[in-house]
């Protein structure tokens, strides 16, 4: 592996990809002001659950405020990486171009995951992260070496659990051409990633832990904000985000088996 | 209305080759009961008056409302627009949006079934919840689902004829999708807003799109006569803006890569 090669081909990406993301001025416009509509409109539906209870699954308002910051920055991460990367994973199978990217004298994956990027989501990992600020300020929350250095190693697991999920059904198109509307499931479990985890059943919280594991990716970093995480969940989620890392990674290659290319 | 027939029968058996994305949509649409376990779990529902019963028939109502009144007409005219497939649609003697008309309620037919085998695992979660509404008020939420229905779609259709002067109307779709989302009664009744929202609220197109239907099949308390008469109000406000801006694009339309 050649880091340095990466590294340069990865600047190369990102020139091409905003060159043409900018050509529709006016949508980065149009797209930034839906962001910040989406965190009024969510802050909104959090304000009527808090109107006439002092706490859902024990988080008050100002905390669940920390899981609507992350879920927000999670979400402007989404936005800029893998979805429009996704988008054309699914149209590299349809149309046969895959091929292209296979012969290509560096890793397939990497190229695949990383090529395009929407700097439309860029404002709402702002949003999110000046959210996140406002939160520190009003939960009083001190900031030290060992608080940064966990929220950092627990937002990134987040960030690397998202990306194999997203990776995982991008993969799927190699059998089923059309993934789209699988990630328009995936996308609407993550939805509830907004809200604290322990406000729902029993039930459903064991499914978003062993199954779909959306508990780890914003209730583990708001509590690690609160300096309530136990140090198990932070090594669990730390394992859960090498197991989905190394089995995404597999998943690919095995994938990759099957792929016939279009029209042959 | 031969051809809208004829139509119909293309489209239903063009969808039912893709029934697996069909169910996958109707499961993408569960986001109410993640909201209806909210509610519940948390004894939220006492203080707006509305028993957990209730409550929940009113999100399965939502859900139903939503899984027959979704519009993407935006989506598939950018691409047609963009690609040029558009131009030979033009040049038949019929509204290209009939196409798209009749596409939609083709996925609505093929759409049923899932919807009701998530109603029914949604039933066996919840028996308490099981109850039939009567003929007269299935009825009356069936024609209220469809004018949602052809509200979003006339929003939608202005949306998309867009296209013709910027290229990109889906971004503009997805900004509109968010008070749609927030303010229709989809995540959390509209009964339960704050009463600073609820003083305008009603005067806006959004809590007839779910709130509205949902409330008639659940048979939770709404005014009818109100709700039917805005409904109307919105197509009869919006078909006129649809033909005019139908025209002034038509005009405008240069055929991509020709």
């Amino acid at each position: 592996m050649n880091k340095h090669k990466y590294l340069v081909v990865y600047t190369k990406f990102l020139h091409t990809s905003l060159a043409s993301e900018l050509e529709y001025k006016t949508n980065i416009i149009i797209d930034a002001i839906t962001a910040m509509l989406s965190l009024v409109g969510s802050i909104f539906l959090l304000s009527i659950f808090f109107q006439n209870s002092g706490n859902i699954g024990g988080w008050e308002f100002e905390q669940a405020l920390i899981i609507q910051g992350i879920y927000t920055v999670l979400n402007g991460i989404t936005n800029t990486w893998f979805n429009p990367n996704l988008k054309e994973i699914v149209r590299h199978v349809r149309e046969g171009t895959l091929d292209f990217v296979l012969l290509k004298p560096i890793d397939s994956q990497f190229f695949i995951s990383f090529k395009k990027v929407a700097p439309s989501g860029f404002l709402e990992i702002i949003l999110g992260v000046c959210l996140l600020f406002y939160c520190i300020k009003i939960n009083q929350i001190n900031i030290s070496l060992n608080f940064l250095i966990l929220s950092l190693i627990t937002i990134t697991c987040s960030i690397c659990i998202l990306y194999s999920l997203w990776f995982f059904i991008s993969t799927t198109t190699i059998w089923f051409v059309k993934t789209w509307n699988a990630t328009e499931v995936l996308r609407s479990f993550l939805y509830i990633g907004r809200f604290p985890m322990s406000s729902f059943s029993f039930y459903l919280r064991l499914f978003f832990s062993i199954i779909i594991p959306i508990a780890f990716i914003t209730t583990i970093p708001s509590e690690v904000f609160l300096g309530l995480a136990k140090i198990w969940k932070i090594i669990l989620e730390i394992f859960i985000t090498w197991i989905f890392l190394i089995t995404s990674r597999r998943f690919w290659l095995f994938a990759l088996n099957y792929y016939s290319s279009a029209s042959s | 209305m031969r051809k809208i027939f004829t139509l119909l029968k293309v489209q239903y058996s063009n969808m039912l080759e893709y029934r697996v994305e069909i169910a996958l949509w109707a499961i993408s649409g569960i986001i109410p009961f993640f909201m209806l376990n909210i509610w519940t779990n948390n004894n939220l529902n006492e203080s707006i008056n509305i028993n957990n019963t209730m409550l929940s028939r009113y999100f399965l109502s939502a859900f139903f409302v939503r899984q027959f009144s979704v519009v993407w007409v935006v989506f598939s005219f950018e691409e047609d627009a963009l690609l040029g497939k558009l131009s030979p649609y033009l040049i038949q003697p019929l509204n290209p949006f009939f196409r798209y008309f009749t596409q939609h309620i083709a996925e609505q037919i093929t759409r049923f079934p899932f919807a009701l085998i998530i109603a029914i695992f949604f039933f066996l979660f919840n028996p308490e919840s099981i109850w039939f509404p009567n003929l007269i008020f299935l009825f009356l939420s069936f024609i209220s689902t469809f004018l949602s229905f052809l509200i979003q779609f006339l929003i939608q259709s202005i949306i998309a004829c867009l296209c013709f002067w910027t290229e990109k109307a889906s971004s503009i779709e997805r900004l509109f999708f968010i008070p749609t989302l927030f303010l229709s009664g989809l995540l959390a009744p509209v009964a339960s807003f704050p009463s600073y929202v609820k003083s305008w609220i009603y005067l806006t197109p959004f809590p007839y799109l779910i709130d509205f239907p949902a409330n008639l099949l659940s048979g939770n308390k709404t005014n009818i006569s109100v709700g039917f008469f805005m409904q109307i109000l919105w197509i009869l406000m919006l078909f006129p803006l649809f033909i005019k801006i139908w025209y002034e694009g038509t005009k405008k339309y240069t055929a991509m890569g020709s």
